[in-house]
C-alpha cells in the first residue's frame, strides 16, 4: 500500500528533469549509509507472539542528489529500508525523499515526496504535522514517512511563507504480531477508514507555514486542514484488531521561542478542530546550557518541558496520547570534541498517575565514516489506565552502528 | 626565537610603561591605542569592498598523540561595511558524512550576541541557537566560535606595542582586548604587516592571562580589487599540544549573494 506511493509523480517528474538536456551538465552528489542495529528487551511481551529479548535490524539509506550548473534546479533522491529479523511489521521500504525543487530570487517550488520539520520544543512535536510518523521505527514522532506535495515558499523582508498541496496521505506504520512497542490489540491497516467512513482518503491536504524572527523571538504560525497524522485507534470487536481512523481536521499552530544569553523558551501550541470535537494542546519549558564545564569545552544543557493536552480521553473521540499533563526532565552532554560524542537522558512523568518513560542515548564518531549509537528506554510505574500501560514490558537497550559512504 | 623577541620587548615596553606612568603614561596610552586602532582599522579596512565571498575549506584536527581528522566545509559571507553592523556568514558541512548539511548562519553583532541558527539535516530542523558560547570548540577543533565570528574592528579595544620582525616581514605589534561578553581571552597579541596591512599571526591568552593558543596565518593571495585572503591558518593550543589547520581553496567575490541568502529559511535548503 505504502509502496505505490514511491511510483508516481516524483519519479517522473524525476526522470523528466533528468532527461532534459540540462541534466548532462550539473553535479552530482551520491553517498549512502548501512546500519546494523540491536534492540535487546529485558522481559518477555505482555502478548504471546511477542519476539524475546533480540530483534537485530539491517538499515539502507540512499542519498543522490543533482543540481543544474546554474544552481536553478534541484533533484534528491532518498529511498530508505529497514530489513527487521523478527517484526515483519517492521521490515519496510520508504522514499523518504524524492522531489524536484526549483529556486528562483524570492519563490521556490518543490514537487514530490519531501520531508518537513515545525516546531522547537524537544519532548513533544505538536506543531509538526506534515509527515506521517514511521512509528515502526522508533515511538518518538521523529521517524517520518515522505509526504507527497507541491510546495511553494517566497523568502522576503516579513518572513517565509509558504502553501502545502498534499495530493495522498500516508498511512501511519505499526508493528506487527511478532513486534514489541505496540498495542495490545494488533492495528490493521487494511481497515483504514477517512472521514464519514469511506476507506479511501480522496480529499487533498492543504497547509501554510508562516515562519520569521524578531530580534531574540523566532515565531512560526501554521495551519493545516485534512486528514489527521494520529489515527484514532477503533476496536473490531468481530476480528479483534484495532481499526485505524483518520478523521478530517482543522488545525492551527503556533510556535515560539525566545533566546536570551544561555537561555532558550519554547513554547508550541495547537487548536484542532475535529468531527467531535475542538481541543487545545500546548508544550512549553526551558532549556539552559552551562558552557564550557571542562577545560576541554564541554557543554552541559538542562531541559524542562510541560507538557498539555485538552482532547477527550475516550478513544472513540479523539487519539489517544501519552502526553496529555505530563513534565519532562532532561540533560544534554556535548563533550564538543573530534568525535562529536553526547550524551542525552531524559524522563517524562505523568502528573496525574505518574507513569514514567525514560530516554538515554548518546552516540559518537568512529574514524571518518563509523558512526556508533546506544539508546535505553525505560518505561516505570506505568498505571493501567495510561497508554504507557501498553509497553510496559518493552524496556530495552538498542545498540547501533552505521557506515557512512 | 621569535617569541622570546617579543617577550623581551614586551617586557620591555611594559616596564617603559609602568616606569613612566605617574609623568606620561595617560597620553603615551591614548596614543598607543589610537595607533592600535589605525592599525587595526586599516588592515580591516583592506578588503572594504568585498561585497560576498564564497570558498571551500578542509580542516584537519590534530590531537595530542598526533592523529588526524579531517572536515570539509564552506562558507558563503555576506559583508556589511557599515562597521556598526557585523558581516553574515553561513558555515555548511561536506563531511564527515554523518554530518553532512549540518549548517551554522550567524548574523554578527558588534557588542551584542550574534543571531545565530543550527541546522540539522537529519531531522529537517532549524534551531536558534543561544550564541553565549563563545570560547567554545568550533566542532571539537582548536578554533573558538569567537575566533570566526569575532573578527569585527569595533569588537576589540586597541594598543599599539611595537614594531618587530616576522618571516622575513615588518610588522607591528597591536594588543587587542574583547569589548564584547563571554569571551575566552583576555587579550589577544597581533602582528599586521607594515606591507599589504594583513595579519600573520595571533596569540591568544586566556581568561588567567596564559598564552593559550597561537594562529598563524599563511599563503596570503592577492584577489582582485586588492583584496588579500589567507589560504592557511594553523592554530596551535600550547596547554593540551592539540592543533587544527584550516586550508582554504581559491575565494570567490562578488558572486551575486544577498540578504535573502542569508535568513533562516534558506537553510532547509542544503540538505
Amino acid at each position: 500500500m505504502t509502496n505505490s506511493v514511491l511510483s508516481k509523480t516524483p519519479i517522473v517528474a524525476a526522470l523528466l528533469a533528468l532527461s532534459s538536456p540540462a541534466a548532462t551538465a550539473g553535479e552530482w552528489d551520491v553517498s549512502g549509509s548501512v546500519g546494523t542495529e540491536l534492540r535487546t528487551f529485558f522481559e518477555k511481551g505482555t502478548q504471546p507472539g511477542q519476539l524475546d529479548t533480540f530483534q537485530p535490524s539491517l538499515l539502507l539509506e540512499g542519498d543522490v542528489r543533482w543540481q543544474s550548473d546554474n544552481r536553478q534546479w534541484d533533484v534528491v533522491l532518498v529511498p530508505y529500508a529497514r530489513l527487521d529479523g523478527k517484526d515483519g511489521q517492521r521490515t519496510h521500504a520508504d522514499m523518504r525523499e524524492a522531489y524536484v525543487r526549483w529556486t528562483g530570487d524570492e519563490w521556490t517550488v518543490r514537487a514530490g515526496l519531501a520531508k518537513i520539520f515545525w516546531g522547537v520544543t524537544e519532548s513533544r512535536h505538536l506543531v509538526d504535522i506534515i509527515n506521517q510518523s514511521d512509528s515502526v521505527e522508533d515511538i518518538d514522532d521523529e521517524d517520518k514517512l515522505g509526504q507527497p506535495m507541491v510546495e511553494v515558499s517566497t523568502i522576503r523582508d516579513w518572513g517565509q511563507l509558504t502553501a502545502y498541496v498534499m495530493p495522498r496521505f500516508r498511512k501511519r506504520t505499526f508493528a506487527g504480531a511478532d513486534g514489541r512497542l505496540r498495542a495490545p490489540f494488533l492495528v490493521e491497516n487494511d481497515l483504514t477508514r477517512f472521514d464519514e467512513g469511506r476507506d479511501d482518503d480522496e480529499d487533498v491536504d492543504f497547509a501554510l507555514r508562516y515562519s520569521h524572527y524578531f530580534g531574540d523571538w523566532d515565531v512560526g504560525l501554521s495551519f493545516f486542514r485534512g486528514a489527521d497524522r494520529e489515527p484514532r485507534l477503533v476496536f473490531d470487536g468481530t476480528r479483534g484488531l484495532l481499526a485505524p481512523y483518520y478523521d478530517d481536521i482543522t488545525q492551527v499552530g503556533v510556535d515560539l521561542q525566545y533566546t536570551k544569553e544561555a537561555w532558550l523558551w519554547k513554547f508550541e501550541g495547537i487548536v484542532r478542530d475535529t468531527p467531535f470535537q475542538t481541543f487545545a494542546a500546548a508544550v512549553g519549558g526551558v532549556e539552559y546550557t552551562f558552557y564550557g564545564v571542562t577545560d576541554a569545552g564541554a557543554d552541559l544543557g538542562v531541559l524542562v518541558e510541560f507538557q498539555y493536552d485538552g482532547r477527550s480521553s475516550d478513544p472513540l473521540l479523539a487519539p489517544q496520547t501519552i502526553a496529555d499533563n505530563d513534565i519532562f526532565i532532561g540533560t544534554r552532554l556535548a563533550l564538543n570534541d573530534a568525535e562529536d560524542t553526547d550524551f542525552l537522558g531524559g524522563i517524562v512523568v505523568d502528573v496525574e498517575d505518574g507513569s514514567m518513560s525514560g530516554l538515554v542515548e548518546s552516540s559518537r564518531r568512529f574514524g571518518a565514516n563509523w558512526v556508533g549509537e546506544i539508546e535505553g528506554r525505560f518505561f516505570m510505574n506505568t498505571d493501567a489506565d495510561n497508554l504507557l500501560y501498553g509497553f510496559r514490558r518493552d524496556s530495552h537497550v538498542m545498540l547501533r552502528l552505521t557506515r557512512y559512504f | 626565537m621569535f617569541k622570546r623577541n617579543l617577550q623581551n620587548k614586551l617586557a620591555a615596553a611594559l616596564a617603559v610603561v609602568t616606569l613612566g606612568f605617574s609623568l606620561i603614561a595617560p597620553v603615551k596610552a591614548d596614543e598607543a591605542a589610537d595607533k592600535g586602532y589605525e592599525i587595526a582599522a586599516r588592515s580591516d579596512r583592506s578588503d572594504l569592498g568585498f561585497t560576498s565571498s564564497e570558498v571551500t575549506a578542509v580542516m584537519t584536527l590534530t590531537n595530542s598523540a598526533g592523529n588526524t581528522s579531517t572536515r570539509e566545509m564552506y562558507f558563503k559571507t555576506l559583508e556589511k561595511e557599515n562597521e556598526e553592523v557585523g558581516d553574515k556568514s553561513l558555515t555548511v558541512f561536506e563531511t564527515p558524512r554523518d554530518v553532512q548539511g549540518t549548517a551554522l548562519l550567524s548574523h554578527a553583532k558588534i557588542l551584542e550576541a550574534d543571531d545565530q541558527w543550527l541546522y540539522l539535516p537529519a531531522l529537517k530542523r532549524v534551531k536558534r541557537i543561544s550564541s553565549t558560547n563563545k570560547s567554545g570548540p568550533f566542532v571539537g577543533s582548536e578554533f573558538a566560535f569567537e575566533d570566526f565570528t569575532s573578527t569585527e574592528l569595533n569588537k576589540y579595544d586597541y594598543k599599539f606595542i611595537g614594531e618587530d620582525e616576522f618571516d622575513g616581514m615588518k610588522v607591528d605589534v597591536v594588543e587587542r582586548f574583547p569589548r564584547y561578553e563571554n569571551s575566552g581571552y583576555v587579550r589577544q597579541i597581533a602582528l599586521v604587516d607594515q606591507e599589504v596591512f594583513q595579519v600573520r599571526k595571533i596569540d591568544f591568552y586566556d581568561r588567567k592571562n596564559s598564552l593559550l593558543k597561537t594562529l598563524t596565518l599563511k599563503d596570503y593571495r592577492e584577489y582582485e580589487g586588492g583584496v588579500w585572503r589567507a589560504h592557511e591558518l594553523e592554530m596551535v593550543n600550547h596547554q593540551t599540544g592539540k592543533s587544527t589547520t584550516l586550508s582554504y581553496g581559491d575565494y570567490s567575490f562578488k558572486t551575486g549573494l544577498q540578504d535573502n541568502d542569508f535568513v533562516k529559511g534558506v537553510l532547509k535548503r542544503i540538505r
